[in-house]
């Protein structure tokens, strides 16, 4: 250990990547100010979290006046809900630029504290919204204007397989020829988790080689926040941005519907009671917010880790970051 | 049973996969923004050598393979069985002809070894990096040419053969690569 002090003390980022990171930064305010979007700051700490069961939050305590007993807090995984909450108290557009934390994420593209820019557009559509990702991206990293493709097309192109359709059995047939080996704890029940798996083994790897693109319409049962339109099949009004294998982006239609949305929290939760993990309370303060009215509004969440990444071509986050968790 | 979860998956963990001892290569992280995270391992079967891809959900666990390195003395061969020693406790140790395939060439008596244990028998030795080993056998050396500027081949004493410059002759004794099977330099008597 003493040894390795010599070396790890120092940032695993050059700091040329740490000048690129601040003058992303800077380009990102301006971006935003020039087309006013307030900047937002909102807590870092929550009483709860997202209930999402593949989201795990880091959990600390409060002790001090108002909690002499301690008050458990939670760090966001991201700044959605308290987001939503300004939204609805009449904010217009607003973005924010911050840490985000999730436990057990760690390794190549990912690191348990990231920084996210995430901003909402009243009356944008996704559409509108899509371009706006696509000018920005285009103007902190001068990537080329981005392909369209819905989540069924890119499992068409780069999978052969209708995701909306496939049975588990035919989706477990597709990894088969794809050499794909079966994780022995995926169960059959579990469709969604064998199309994660087909995504990130076979077409996530596909998507934006060579230019950027955007995946659309989700399965519903991936709609996560974001509205579900009817149809056949019915979608999710959600989109991915994809640079060179590398998720950048995750954008909805932001559901607006109280109801609707506690259902969404009462599935998960019930997911968590199945899976053995931690029960988390809906967010009574967010469906409030709703329940007053959150305006029809678009709105995305972008790894500015990751955006960093692209522009060096770096083959680790621990490449764009000064101190990555194996260095704190 | 040890077992190992995912979050301990790292390079050069041993583990029990197909009822066969393995050794991590790689380790991946996948995971989408909004869904299933997987660990993505490649590893390396000790008893075949086979590459193996697999994925695992992140946090199940697999068997852990009591896979030990032991630095050993090699002593000599019976003919079917190549017999090593712990040089402190003089415990000894025969491994057989599978575990020594790729090694036999470069063994000498005295050298010491690596020998990877599974459950207490071996499963394969690593020789040390460089050997001192004699020429038994090479075309008539030619006096003076020292340039290296030819090779040729040499049979050593444990019967390895090997390129080496055209200077090199019959009782010399050569420093070899055993990674890579080069000829390094000659070696003092």
């Amino acid at each position: 250990m003493q040894d390795n002090l010599s070396i790890e003390w120092l940032p695993t980022a050059s700091l040329e990547n740490l000048r690129l990171r601040a003058r992303v930064l800077a380009a990102i305010r301006a971006f935003f100010s020039e087309r006013g979007v307030l900047e937002v700051e909102t807590p870092i700490l929550s009483s709860t979290t997202v209930t999402d069961p593949h989201l795990h939050s880091f959990t600390t305590c409060y002790t001090g006046p108002g909690a002499p007993q301690g008050r458990p807090l939670c760090l966001q995984t991201s700044p959605e809900f308290a987001m939503k909450r300004l939204l609805a108290a009449g904010s217009g557009p607003i973005y924010q630029l911050g840490k985000v934390f999730r436990n057990e994420e760690a390794g190549r593209r990912h690191n348990p504290e990231f920084t996210l820019l995430e901003w909402y557009r009243p009356e944008f559509d996704l559409a509108a919204l899509m371009s706006e990702v696509e000018t920005l991206v285009g103007l902190l990293i001068g990537a080329p204007q981005a392909e369209r493709l819905s989540y069924a097309d890119a499992f068409a192109r780069h999978a052969g397989i209708n995701p909306h359709a496939a049975t588990v059995a035919e989706l477990k047939y597709c990894a088969l020829i794809q050499n794909i080996s079966e994780p022995p704890g995926l169960d059959d029940g579990d469709r969604d988790g064998w199309l994660d798996l087909l995504l990130t083994h076979v077409v996530e790897p596909q998507l934006g080689v060579g230019r950027p693109v955007f995946i659309f319409d989700y399965p519903p049962t991936q709609a996560a926040l974001a509205r579900v339109r009817p149809g056949n099949p019915a979608v999710a009004e959600r989109f991915e941005l994809y640079i060179n294998g590398i998720e950048l982006a995750n954008g909805y239609h932001e559901l607006g519907d109280a109801g609707e949305q506690r259902r969404r929290f009462d599935v998960d939760r019930a997911k968590r009671r199945a899976a053995g993990l931690p029960d988390i309370l809906p967010d009574e303060r967010l469906l409030a917010a709703l329940q007053h009215g959150l305006p029809d509004c678009c709105g995305v969440a972008l790894g500015v880790d990751r955006l960093l990444m692209i522009a060096v071509k770096a083959q680790t986050i621990d490449e764009v970051m000064a101190f990555p968790v194996c260095r704190v | 049973m040890a077992t190992y979860s995912t979050n301990e998956f790292k390079s050069g963990l041993k583990i029990m996969m197909d009822n066969d001892p393995c050794s991590i290569l790689e380790n991946e992280f996948v995971k989408p923004g909004k869904g299933q995270a997987f660990s993505r391992v490649k590893f390396r079967n000790l008893k075949t050598g086979r590459v193996i891809e697999r994925t695992f959900k992140s946090g199940d666990t697999v068997e852990a393979a009591d896979v030990v390195d032991v630095e050993m003395q090699y002593l000599y061969s019976d003919g079917q069985h190549w017999h090593f020693m712990v040089p402190e406790t003089f415990e000894q140790i025969a491994a057989d002809a599978p575990a020594v395939e790729d090694t036999v060439k470069w063994l000498k008596e005295q050298d010491v070894c690596v020998i990877t244990l599974w459950n207490g028998v071996p499963l394969s030795v690593m020789p040390p990096n460089t050997v001192t080993l004699k020429v038994v056998d090479t075309d008539p050396g030619l006096r003076g040419d020292t340039s290296g500027g030819g090779t040729k081949p040499a049979t050593l004493e444990t019967g390895a053969v090997v390129r080496v410059p055209l200077f090199v002759e019959i009782g010399d004794l050569l420093k070899v690569n055993t990674r890579t099977g080069e000829y390094l330099s000659r070696a003092k008597a």
